[in-house]
């Protein structure tokens, strides 16, 4: 490419412009442009968070790529079902591991069942819409186009047909990564994230089959931001792994349509980062930006073991919108680097220094016990929203898988003693609420017996619950045992 | 176009077909000016059904898929059916006719003293919901449209069982994307940003500011899958119907 080329983009769906502008340096392009390819090459194509094998010192090949394009229902949180439109059958769609200097030939395959007509555009062509007009395809039919990659980096690819922003909020987006000569240094583990923002008509969490929302979108008011297509991709069973001492690379990517990712791990600090997917690369970095329709390559060793959680620190997104995902560090605790917890004390400013926590029966009675059923519950409320709204929420629907639900919970109704026991005493390891496993914390409450009781007879004829009314004297019961 | 066969001429009768009362109406592309104007003329009530086909192709044995010259049909055509004049046994005769080509869905309605509709005698009609000719304001019209838009797979559905529009015409949204005559007259390139700045007053069917509904996603979706097609094409999720010029008085 010798001149000057704007590829200027103006997308209606949701005025979202896209606009890429390639200036490419002559001398840069004709060293790359000018690699000779050997041989052919069928690519391996990886669903998220999988990548494919490294380049490492292959030669420059003619590189055989093919992308089928499938609609199909999914979930995208428990009980709500979405459309997605994927290439390859995920979203994000599937990975494509290329060095620079390849020739790739790709065939993008429009499955017959499909409604639309759907295109690809790789940020990674060096091209007029980026292949989207060469690949612009009916259902039922297939189309083939080629290109040399000429820029190495880590770039977003999506669907470009209209309306553009409607096929990328359905998840038509996913990664190419273009390794420089020799490959991308060795490191222990590699995964692929991309977050996405989802437009619904139904509220968040609201069940059933959920369709797009374009209004929400040109609002660009989003009730899903998720990592790899949906909440949970990345938690419990789902999350990605590595052992202590382990260099850990992500690639991540940001498919939008509309919000730009403020991509953080918490308990991390990134070694390197790969600015917005290029050669520029930042050291010790918290927080990342990856901008819609943008990518980074972030990398980090794991130093001490622990789950360690994946968000958009625009965090309401993370704790409310799905935005969160895990990582899983196995291996020997290192109490030089994290100790975990000390001590805990009490800080009372005006006191003679740091307490300890008051054992339970030192808990100071309520003042005003509950005289009447109604009282209970009005007091019980209270409790529950200082308490335990945080994360049960407020209707007692949790937050998938990290904070059990307590609204028609099988395991809280099933036991009085044992819920009782639970604030009390805390509880922690795996449990099964309504068929699904949680496996976190819950401290234990330094509540008065009193409150105990309210709370649970609050939260026993709230949701769908079985309606018992929980007694001071049942608690103290309890405490005895 | 050399219609063989009597029959076709009899089934072609226009009791199946309603008058649609043309007027001036804005689309979501304007082309030349922005304003279009329809002239009065009939439409098939109903989509062609596998039926109608059948009866096309004993009369007609060039457009079976056997004989069908290639030029004019790509080799999806009549791929489910399992003869030439035998469509599969899980093929209802009463459900739309699909992986048609171009070439042969306008040879099917001229045999008829028919034509394919214009996009923009389509879309005029497509506007209509239940109850009223131009519906395009409510936001119910093209929630309901999305809605077949996005649902993949739907079963093989017969034709009819969608709501009744207000001019008496049935399955325009639904069931299967159809024909029109000019459907590649709509440019979209499938760079849908680029069609922006085409000059001339082929306007794209895609994402262009030009458009004079931006929330109209139904019909952005409509003009973007007519413009991936080429002629001889043949698709699962596509059909077609007949329209008819009203003649001048006696014919």
């Amino acid at each position: 490419m010798r001149t000057l080329k704007l590829l200027l983009g103006i997308v209606v769906s949701g005025l979202l412009i896209l606009s890429s502008c390639k200036e490419n340096d002559q001398k840069e392009n004709s060293s790359t442009a000018e690699i000779p390819v050997s041989r052919e090459m069928i690519a391996e194509l990886t669903a998220p968070p999988n990548v494919p094998t490294p380049v490492g010192r292959r030669k420059a090949k003619k590189l055989i790529v093919n992308m089928e394009i499938l609609e199909e229902e999914g979930e995208l949180t428990d009980g709500v079902k979405y459309v997605y439109w994927t290439f390859g059958g995920s979203v994000p769609g599937s990975f494509i591991r290329t060095r620079v200097g390849d020739e790739v030939e790709f065939t993008l395959s429009n499955h017959p069942d499909n409604k639309l007509p759907h295109n690809i555009d790789l940020h990674a062509v060096t091209g007029p819409g980026g292949g989207a007009e060469s690949s612009f395809v009916a259902p039922g039919h297939e189309k083939t186009f080629s290109f040399k990659t000429l820029n190495p980096g880590l770039y977003v690819y999506h669907c470009a047909t209209a309306p553009v922003g409607m096929h990328i909020a359905n998840g038509m987006y996913g990664l190419i990564l273009v390794e420089p000569e020799g490959g991308l240094p060795q490191v222990d583990k590699e995964y692929y994230i991309m977050q996405g923002d989802f437009y619904t008509k139904g509220k968040n969490g609201e069940r059933g089959l959920q369709p797009f929302d374009m209004q929400k979108a040109v609002d660009e008011n989003a009730d899903y931001v998720v990592f790899n297509g949906s909440v949970g991709a990345l938690t419990g069973d789902n999350a990605i792994t590595a052992k202590v001492g382990e260099t850990v690379r992500l690639y991540v990517g940001n498919g939008g349509p509309n919000l730009v990712s403020s991509f953080h791990v918490i308990g991390e600090i990134f070694d390197k980062v790969h600015v917005e997917g290029g050669d520029l690369v930042n050291e010790n970095v918290q927080t990342t930006l990856i901008p819609a329709g943008g990518a980074a390559i972030v990398e980090f060793r794991v130093d001490v073991p622990g789950t360690f959680i994946l968000v958009d620190h625009s965090i309401f997104r993370a704790f409310n919108k799905g935005a969160l995902g895990m990582l899983k560090v196995e291996g020997e605790e290192e109490k030089k680097i994290y100790s975990g917890e000390i001590r805990e004390g009490i800080y009372l400013p005006e006191g003679p220094g740091i307490q300890n926590m008051p054992t339970t029966d030192e808990i100071v009675e309520s003042e005003i016990p509950a005289k009447s059923f109604e009282e209970q519950m009005e007091f019980g409320k209270q409790i529950y929203m200082q308490t335990c709204f945080a994360c049960h929420q407020a209707e007692g629907q949790g937050i998938p898988n990290a904070f059990p639900p307590l609204a028609k919970s099988d395991y809280l109704n099933a036991d009085v003693d044992r819920a009782i026991g639970v604030v009390i005493n805390g509880l922690s390891g795996e449990i099964t609420v309504n068929g699904e496993k949680y496996n976190s914390v819950m401290t234990k409450q330094m509540i008065s017996s009193d409150d105990v009781a309210n709370v649970l007879t609050y939260v026993y004829n709230s949701w769908g619950n079985s309606k018992k009314v929980v007694t001071k004297k049942m608690v103290d019961d309890v405490k005895k045992k | 176009m050399l219609c063989l066969g009597v029959q076709s001429l009899m089934f072609g009768q226009t009791k199946d077909m309603v008058l649609i009362e043309g007027s001036r109406y804005i689309p979501l592309y304007g082309r030349d000016s922005t304003v279009v104007e329809v002239k009065d003329f009939k439409m098939d009530i109903y989509p062609v059904s596998t039926e109608n086909y059948k009866q096309f192709l004993k009369d007609n044995p060039k457009w079976r898929k056997s004989k069908i010259v290639s030029l004019f049909a790509d080799k999806s055509y009549l791929s489910n059916w399992k003869t030439d004049l035998e469509p599969n046994d899980s093929i209802h005769p009463n459900s739309p006719v699909n992986y048609v080509s171009w070439f042969a869905a306008k040879a099917y309605c001229e045999c008829q003293n028919k034509r394919l509709p214009t996009i923009d005698e389509w879309e005029y009609v497509a506007m209509a919901d239940e109850t009223t000719k131009d519906a395009r304001v409510k936001p119910s019209y093209n929630a309901q449209i999305l809605a077949w838009y996005e649902a993949p797979r739907t079963k093989e559905s017969r034709i009819g069982e969608t709501p009744k529009n207000a001019w008496g015409i049935y399955d325009l949204h639904g069931l299967v994307w159809e024909w029109t005559l000019d459907f590649n007259s709509v440019l979209i390139t499938g760079e849908s940003r680029k069609d922006v700045d085409k000059d001339s007053n082929l306007f794209c069917g895609s994402a262009a500011v030009n458009a004079t509904d931006l929330m109209n996603y139904a019909a952005f979706m409509r003009y973007a899958i007519r413009g991936s097609l080429k002629a001889k094409y043949s698709m699962k999720n596509l059909g077609f119907r007949c329209v008819q010029d009203i003649k001048k008085e006696n014919k």
